[in-house]
């Protein structure tokens, strides 16, 4: 197998989910190679070797500064042609999405997304996706070469094994159209604590809490665990929240080591977004909650009384 | 400005949805609705045209139930359909789909096409970038505020990071997300209206299609196993009696994660 991992990156840093994938693919075995696109990224490059790739190859070019999906899949239709990789790797993101949907066009190339696993069988790569709401895990397979994947993001946790990669440059032949679009301006949220793809511990808020207010216990616990606070659609709807906290199906996938949900039912559409965590804490009034089906461990109480409790406690235990 | 809106057909809520362990393929028999998705680029489409005039085509690919869902957006005001169905095209995978709608979308030569955020029924958030590929046209995706003119779109949306402002030349493709609009609700004169707006259905072999690289047998993806969810151990439950905080943290030292 000679595997292609695209490694998406933002400020200076290669995300988690990527890396995270490219030790995946390590450990599968075969050639495996990182490809990084940006202006200004050589740097960085080097850094992918410790988790994995003995090759990373770049494409420093001002037309890829932008975080824009239509001139990577240029590159990187170019690069897996060039080179011959079979298989292409990439963590989901708004960004990594389009730029794999392009280059499943383009090559005419199978894509399988939404991957919580990559395992060999028989010497075939199988996905395994789960489906409807996640009641049903798909194995899906890939017909001919290249094979495409979207994996989820926080599924695999990055490695480092230590390694270096060799660094090597390549140019990039840009389609007219791929330029059309342009970035006229980026904002960025700001936000406090880790984001919570990157967090190990998530504290998150429903609309059991009764009233945006009451997020401040959701907040304190998350301090005191050294987490990061997120939300139900429920809640972002009606505003009490940011859209970039959200959990669930039109939101974040992620899977924490310890996620406590603070006043959620556990609808479907946001278990898709945290079962696969580590551990899960609920606690909810209802004794009915669906959440209390899929968490490890299920509190039956008022949240108000609990959850300041709660955080006194973790305070008293890290200090 | 011409607009053609991408809508999918899918099982009608997804808890009964299910797939046929003997095609694995989605048991598609049951009753079907327009992808909830989906009535949001209908949405965006028609608010357009209230705006600025012009004509809102609806293309649609999918079994012959698939009108259901098409007229509904005609209900809700769109001015035509196209829909693509062939048996020759069940069970197209990424690839195939993408042929199939990029060939119906060609000749109509739209300003604008727009696609929902995501399939209800596969959870797919990828066909616009690959129609936009084959259509050689730039894309926007995720847009949750959308604005059209001068020959050009710009779209405002969230990503992980925060807000970016894209704008593109037209013709374009967009995927709206769901935040963008409240969808309307057909209202009776567009329910009646809907049955005698002009409404093409074309086959696979009409759109000059090569039908070696569509359904099943063209997939390039292959479903080759459903299996139960992983269990995920027992569910330790307990009603507080004034001291749960102290047993969610035992719970939680003992797991190691505190």
């Amino acid at each position: 197998m000679a595997t292609l991992v695209f490694l998406e990156h933002h400020e200076g840093e290669l995300l988690k989910p990527a890396l995270g994938v490219l030790s995946k693919a390590a450990e599968l075995g075969g050639d495996v190679a990182g490809v990084v696109l940006g202006s200004g990224v050589r740097d960085l490059a080097a850094t992918a070797g410790a988790y994995g790739a003995s090759k990373v190859y770049v494409a420093d070019k001002p037309e890829l500064e932008k975080p824009l999906p239509q001139p990577r899949v240029d590159a990187l239709a170019g690069l897996v042609r060039d080179q011959g990789f079979d298989t292409v790797l990439f963590a989901a993101s708004v960004l990594s999405a389009d730029v794999a949907a392009g280059l499943s066009a383009r090559l005419g190339a199978g894509l399988n997304w939404d991957l919580t696993d990559l395992v060999q069988q028989d010497g075939t790569l199988i996905g395994k996706r789960p489906a409807l709401g996640d009641t049903v895990y798909v194995d899906v397979g890939w017909n001919g070469e290249p094979r495409l994947g979207l994996i989820r993001a926080g599924t695999f946790d990055p490695k480092e094994s230590g390694g270096e990669a060799e660094v090597e440059d390549f140019d990039v032949g840009f389609e007219d159209f791929s330029l059309g679009a342009t970035m006229v301006e980026q904002a960025h949220a700001e936000s406090e604590g880790p984001s919570i793809e990157d967090a190990d511990v998530i504290v998150a808020g429903g609309r059991g809490l009764g009233s945006p207010d009451n997020f401040k216990l959701v907040e304190e616990l998350a301090q005191a665990l050294g987490g990061a606070v997120a939300a139900t659609r429920a809640v972002v709807d009606a505003g009490w929240y940011p859209y970039a906290t959200q959990v669930g199906q039109t939101g974040k996938t992620v899977a924490p080591k310890l996620y406590v949900a603070c006043g959620i039912s556990g609808a479907i559409q946001h278990k898709v977004g945290m079962q696969s965590s580590g551990v899960i804490v609920a606690i909810n009034k209802d004794p009915n909650a669906p959440i209390f089906d899929f968490c490890d461990l299920g509190v039956v109480g008022d949240l108000h009384e609990i959850v300041p409790k709660l955080t006194e406690l973790v305070r008293q235990r890290k200090s | 400005m011409k607009i053609a809106v991408c809508v999918k057909h899918v099982p009608e809520g997804t808890t009964h949805a299910r797939i046929d362990p003997g095609t694995m393929r989605l048991d598609r028999s049951g009753e079907g609705a327009i992808n909830p998705f989906d009535t949001h680029a209908v949405e965006e489409a028609l608010r357009i045209k209230d705006a600025q005039g012009g004509e809102v085509l609806i293309v649609s690919m999918g079994p012959q139930s698939a009108q259901d869902s098409v007229r509904k957006a005609l209900a809700m005001g769109a001015d035509a359909a196209l829909l693509v169905t062939d048996d020759a095209a069940a069970g197209s995978d990424l690839v195939g789909t993408t042929n199939v709608l990029a060939a119906a979308l060609e000749p109509e030569s739209a300003d604008l096409i727009l696609f929902g955020q995501q399939a209800g029924d596969s959870d797919g958030a990828v066909l616009w970038a690959a129609v936009a590929d084959r259509l050689r046209r730039p894309v926007i995706s995720q847009v949750a505020e959308l604005t059209v003119g001068d020959g050009k779109v710009t779209g405002k949306r969230q990503t992980e990071f925060g807000y970016d402002t894209i704008e593109a030349p037209l013709p374009a493709v967009v995927a709206v997300s769901d935040a963008i609009n409240e969808p309307r609700y057909p209202s009776l004169k567009g329910i009646m209206g809907a049955r005698s707006k002009p409404q093409r259905t074309v086959s696979v072999s009409e759109l000059g299609v090569d039908g070696g690289g569509i359904g099943e047998g063209g997939s390039r993806t292959s479903v080759q196993a459903l299996n139960d969810p992983p269990p995920r151990g027992d569910t330790v439950k307990i009603e507080d009696d004034g001291s749960a905080a102290e047993k969610i943290v035992e719970y939680l030292a003992e797991k190691k994660v505190v």
